[in-house]
């Protein structure tokens, strides 16, 4: 009960972050810059997130649940990168499309390698004493 | 309009984890079926709340609660992004092109099946 308390905290806020940054930057140029920042800050910090919660000796399951799966789980999103997609398809932009794909993907891989990177390399210093 | 973000946020999380669960429990393997189902499934979802939206048959503020909040929280592109990084540092390269090539592209068709469902319907 209560993770899922947890899980649906995180994802009020995660939610309202994403609204509030993508009604910030929006779309520049036909291009849905909005969305994907929020994607590839979120793919950066869960990156570093969950690579740090595992590296220490002492479980952090409720921050997981809160900051992890509720938080960052709901700040980004797949289903708006989707329909964004599919209306720059039928719009005719198939090369902001067909970029927007693979940016996302790409960038969001090696944002989330740059997290997990970030925490394993300052995670093994301070190994000894997060008991 | 906040509000109704936020707790549709907190029901698409909600969703999502729970779905988490219940695949735990009958499947196994390492291809992220959850993320899979959950973003192919809200895919699906907004298209056609985006088809609804457009044409003025739902409010604003079942758009905010339903679209912004409970179908964006629901889906992740964090997790997806995490789970592959995952899935190649295992060296289970195949497993990872096939989980990314069919969530963009099962997602994008679902996207175009959920657009064009409510005016088959």
């Amino acid at each position: 009960m209560l993770n899922v308390l947890l899980v649906m905290v995180g994802g009020f806020v995660g939610a309202i972050c994403r609204f509030s940054i993508g009604e910030w930057i929006s779309v520049v140029e036909g291009f849905p810059i909005g969305t994907l920042s929020v994607n590839l800050a979120g793919c950066f910090v869960l990156g570093w997130f969950l690579t740090m919660v595992r590296l220490r000796k002492r479980k952090m399951a409720g921050v997981t649940l809160l900051i992890g799966t509720g938080f960052i789980g709901s700040f980004t999103t797949f289903s708006t990168f989707s329909v964004e997609t599919i209306k720059l398809f039928q719009d005719g932009n198939f090369l902001i499309a067909l970029i927007y794909i693979l940016v996302s993907v790409f960038v969001g891989l090696l944002f989330t390698f740059f997290g997990y990177k970030l925490a394993s390399t300052f995670g093994k210093t301070d190994e000894g004493e997060t008991i | 309009m906040i509000t109704l973000i936020g707790l549709g946020g907190a029901f698409g999380a909600y969703a999502r984890y729970s779905t988490g669960i219940l695949i735990k429990k009958y499947g196994s393997g390492s291809f992220p079926y959850g993320t899979w189902i959950v973003n192919i499934a809200g895919s699906l979802i907004l298209g056609v709340l985006t088809s609804l939206f457009l044409s003025g048959e739902i409010s604003d503020g079942t758009w905010y609660f339903s679209g912004v909040g409970f179908c964006g929280a629901f889906t992740t592109f964090s997790t997806f992004s995490y789970e592959t990084i995952q899935l190649l540092q295992e060296e289970k390269y195949r497993i990872a092109l096939t989980y990314v090539m069919s969530s963009v592209i099962i997602g994008g068709l679902a996207t175009v099946v959920g657009l064009f469902l409510p005016t088959w319907i």
